[in-house]
């Protein structure tokens, strides 16, 4: 094992070193640094050359730069030691790429933990209706978000999403033919989700579409759109909703201990709503994640105050279920606070340039919705377009499992389907997604260009863009070499992951 | 009772009109001419190529009666002039942009662009790809080693950068961009061919092959390579939707086409600045983009279907005949409780030919 590291990182490094040299060159013959000056007729023309080419060491020859270049990077092996060059404008690179890396984190990791979630979900789903008209429908949309030019979705989202919902929002009247509309898709979409015979689609058709109707009118006529919020009704409806779905997943609906000990935390948590209230009027970042945990501990000690048989499940029901409703009990106070965005905002709250209002004074709820406002389009965009190959990878992944003989045998001794899927099923179908998931974090540093051109996003994607398009070729090498160093580190993880979690599969060196 | 007995009965039933008497290649045309979405997305594909080719022509005056360079004198405000009731195509169908030259032209050529660009992204990457793969995974050993790693390097430099290299020297035309695409989006294609000659070439039939006394290259080209035609038919049409995307994001970014050329991508960007009064200029190649790229995407889909014999789509409709064998129905109800028949049958069609590989560093040695 120790010698297989060994040789693998002995490799990367020289992988490393082979493309951050032919990288140096392409970079060197895609631009001139000089360019902005040979053109002007400034008077002090000469000077400026001549520092620039101190500043970049362009009297070096480029492969002999490189090596310039390359003492300064070896040098970040040292922590606070790094020299990766300066920008044309004098600033090191290590500061930009400082700035920049967390702000692509900000923006792709919640793009990719929803991709994964809601993807795998899809795919799990689509796997066990497959050639249903749902199946068909999904495949259908993934294909065409597979097929989508990434910055056509991005200008259409800061179209529709932003200028125009800003608008809607500035005057929320909801026309007769969006209600319609609304109704329609979501008749289609519940009646395809459910499927059954053509009497029980046309009942949910009509079901699902007056229902999206009435919540529609209802929240035009409450006023919502202006003033959100959830309020204790409404937690405890989608409370119970989220507890039985948990209690279906994880322990099934027959085990009654865990159904109602998750129950009992939905109702501690409304309680905790109105309790925590001038708590969290006062909230930051870390009270939150401290809350966090004592709704999941509170939840594992109801489960465990039930007890009786199989105590464990009840525990892990309760506690799943707890912090849901906290998540639930956090978007409603965060709702509360939308009025007041709204007016620092200026009318406009769904923001399009950069991750935040520049100079935003307000409490911890105010900057909260500000990141989220911000965040939430480029976000949309981003995994619209990653989901598509989640959900295809998982519905190969989970079909290939459903064959496979060791379900056939849980099922003949005689297990719940739940169990069978969940248990049998789900977690084998993981194990492939793990490498992938692996992959994709390692690309992750390296932004996303284009959502971050579009939206003005200050990140990795828009450092080596800008890099380019400035002719400045430090930058370009920064960025590229922070994402080439965490995609070869993830590559390896993914594959040491697999062996981890498939024992068939062996690392040999 | 075994899911492979269900299937194995309802196959032997099946020879008679299905399977009889055709070989490997007439069974995949048939199975590809079975697949609806497939034949849909060739046809209009089809489609689209002809357009953008005959309506402006490449070399030749098209049929189309404007030019995709020439000015014309706007006509209200550029509005298209398409209708579909009652069908008729005025005289700008697809509008005018804002100084006149009409739209229509224009995005033919820009498809043009793209789709020469995406063809020859398929048949660089598709060749090298393949030629990579399978040279590494038949000879193996240094030839392997020297092979890929340097995919790795390749796998690693940033695809922008070479678009900014083909922008900033200007000599640079379209046949250079997709030249350099063609040379490093191939990387995948080697991965996966080499992972198919690895398992290919311990097979008996290229053993009887070399002690038959067959060459190398006899053995690669008679033997290996039709074996794996599958894999690099379906990731050749997957790389080319990749390439217009991928090409279509370049010139957006300005690193891609050059004016005074044009592509789809091209055309978007110039015009996205303008989507609050000309939104049909943002439309139109974008919509071009979305067709061309999905078309191909569900041909890829439907060739997987064909070249992949796990897939047994029609068993779900046999099973339902009134004829149907009542010993097949007594198993299932006694063995597998609540469970749809058809489930257990579409089940081993599984992942289409998705089946992860692991690759590890040394091959798997």
């Amino acid at each position: 094992m120790a010698s297989y590291l060994l040789r693998r990182l002995g490799v990367s490094l020289l992988i490393l070193l082979g493309a951050s040299f032919l990288v140096y060159m392409l970079v060197s013959v895609s631009g001139d640094p000089l360019a902005e000056y040979r053109t002007s007729n400034k008077p002090n023309k000469e000077q400026l050359m001549a520092a620039r080419i101190a500043l970049l060491h362009l009297n070096v020859p480029a492969p002999a730069r490189y090596f310039v270049w390359l003492s300064g990077a070896v040098k970040c092996v040292v922590p606070g030691k790094c020299d990766l060059g300066k920008t044309i404008s004098g600033q090191p690179v290590t500061a930009a790429l400082g700035s920049a890396i967390p702000s692509t984190l900000q923006l792709v990791t919640a793009a990719i933990l929803l991709a994964i979630v809601i993807g795998v979900a899809i795919g799990i789903v689509t796997a066990l209706r497959q050639y249903s008209g749902f199946d068909y429908t999904v495949t259908f949309f993934t294909f065409l978000f597979f097929s989508l030019p990434s910055f056509w979705v991005a200008v259409l989202l800061k179209e529709f999403g932003a200028i125009k919902f800003n608008d809607f929002l500035g005057d929320p009247k909801v026309s007769t033919t969006a209600i319609l509309v609304i109704a329609l898709l979501s008749g289609i979409v519940w009646a395809l989700i459910i499927g059954g015979t053509w009497r029980r689609r046309g009942l949910t058709f009509v079901i699902a579409a007056a229902a999206a109707a009435a919540v529609v009118v209802y929240l035009e006529a409450s006023k919502w759109f202006q003033y959100p919020g959830l309020g204790a009704p409404l937690v405890i409806v989608f409370g119970v909703a989220i507890a039985v779905g948990v209690t279906v997943l994880l322990a099934g609906l027959q085990h009654r201990k865990a159904l109602y000990s998750s129950l009992i935390t939905v109702a501690l948590g409304v309680v905790a709503m109105y309790a925590l209230r001038p708590v969290l009027d006062h909230a930051s970042f870390w009270l939150l994640v401290l809350l966090g945990l004592a709704a999941v501990a509170a939840g594992l000690l109801v489960g465990w105050l039930m007890g009786g048989y199989d105590r464990s499940q009840s525990m892990k029901a309760a506690a799943l279920t707890s912090f849901l409703v906290a998540g639930l009990v956090l978007l409603d106070r965060f709702m509360k606070s939308w009025p007041q965005y709204v007016s620092v905002a200026n009318g406009r709250p769904i923001g399009t340039i950069g991750a935040s209002i520049p100079n935003l004074d307000g409490d911890f709820w105010i900057t909260g919705l500000d990141k989220f406002s911000h965040l939430v389009l480029p976000t949309t965009a981003l995994l619209l377009i990653s989901l598509a190959s989640y959900t295809r990878y998982s519905r190969a992944s989970m079909l290939e499992v459903m064959g496979q003989d060791y379900v056939r045998t849980a099922r003949a001794k005689g297990l719940s389907e739940r169990v069978v899927v969940t248990r049998h099923a789900f977690r084998n179908a993981l194990i492939p997604l793990a490498t992938v998931v692996a992959f994709d974090i390692g690309q992750l540093l390296g932004g996303a260009v284009i959502t971050e051109n579009v939206f003005s996003i200050k990140g990795m994607g828009q450092l080596f863009i800008q890099g380019l398009q400035r002719q400045d070729p430090n930058p370009v090498m920064g960025t590229f070499i922070v994402v080439a160093i965490s995609a070869v580190v993830f590559n390896l993880i993914a594959d040491l992951a697999y062996s981890a979690l498939d024992p068939r599969v062996r690392v040999t060196a | 009772m075994s899911s492979e007995r269900l299937t194995d009965t309802l196959d032997s039933r099946e020879v008679p009109e299905d399977v009889k008497g055709l070989s490997q290649s007439a069974l995949v045309r048939k199975r590809f001419f079975g697949h609806t979405g497939a034949i849909v997305s060739l046809i209009v594909l089809a489609f689209v190529i002809t357009l953008a080719i005959s309506s402006v022509g490449v070399g030749f005056h098209g049929w189309w009666k404007y030019d995709w360079k020439g000015v014309t004198p706007l006509l209200n405000g550029g509005h298209p002039t398409l209708k579909l009731f009652p069908p008729s195509l005025g005289d700008h169908p697809f509008g005018q942009d804002a100084i006149g030259r009409d739209y229509f032209a224009m995005t033919m050529r820009g498809a043009q662009i793209s789709l020469m660009v995406t063809v020859m992204v398929g048949l660089i990457s598709g060749l090298v790809g393949v030629i990579v793969g399978s040279l590494s995974g038949f000879f193996r050993g240094w030839v392997e080693s020297v092979l890929m790693r340097f995919t790795d390097v390749v796998i690693i430099i940033p695809i922008l950068l070479l678009g900014a290299v083909v922008a900033f020297n200007s000599t640079a035309n379209v046949f250079v961009l997709g030249g350099l695409l063609g040379l490093t989006a191939w990387t995948g294609m080697a991965r996966l061919v080499r992972g198919d000659f690895l398992t290919l070439r311990e097979r008996e039939f290229v053993d009887a092959a070399r002690l038959a006394g067959a060459s190398n290259r006899r053995i690669i080209f008679k033997h290996i390579l039709p074996n794996a035609i599958g894999v690099i038919t379906v990731n050749t049409t997957l790389l080319m939707s990749s390439a217009i995307l991928l090409e279509t994001a370049l010139s957006y970014l300005g690193m891609g086409v050059r004016p005074p050329d044009t592509s789809l991508g091209r055309l978007i960007s110039e015009n996205q600045a303008a989507f609050q009064t000309r939104p049909w200029l943002f439309w139109w190649p974008g919509l071009f983009i979305v067709i061309i790229c999905l078309c191909i995407n569900f041909i890829g889909d439907g060739l997987r279907d064909a070249f992949d014999p796990r897939q047994k789509k029609l068993v779900l409709k046999r099973v339902k005949e009134p004829d149907f064998d009542p010993l097949l129905e007594a198993t299932q109800a006694s063995a597998l409780p609540g469970l749809p028949l058809s489930e257990i049958v579409a089940a081993p069609a599984a992942a289409g030919g998705q089946t992860t590989t692991i690759e590890f560093d040394e091959g798997g040695r």
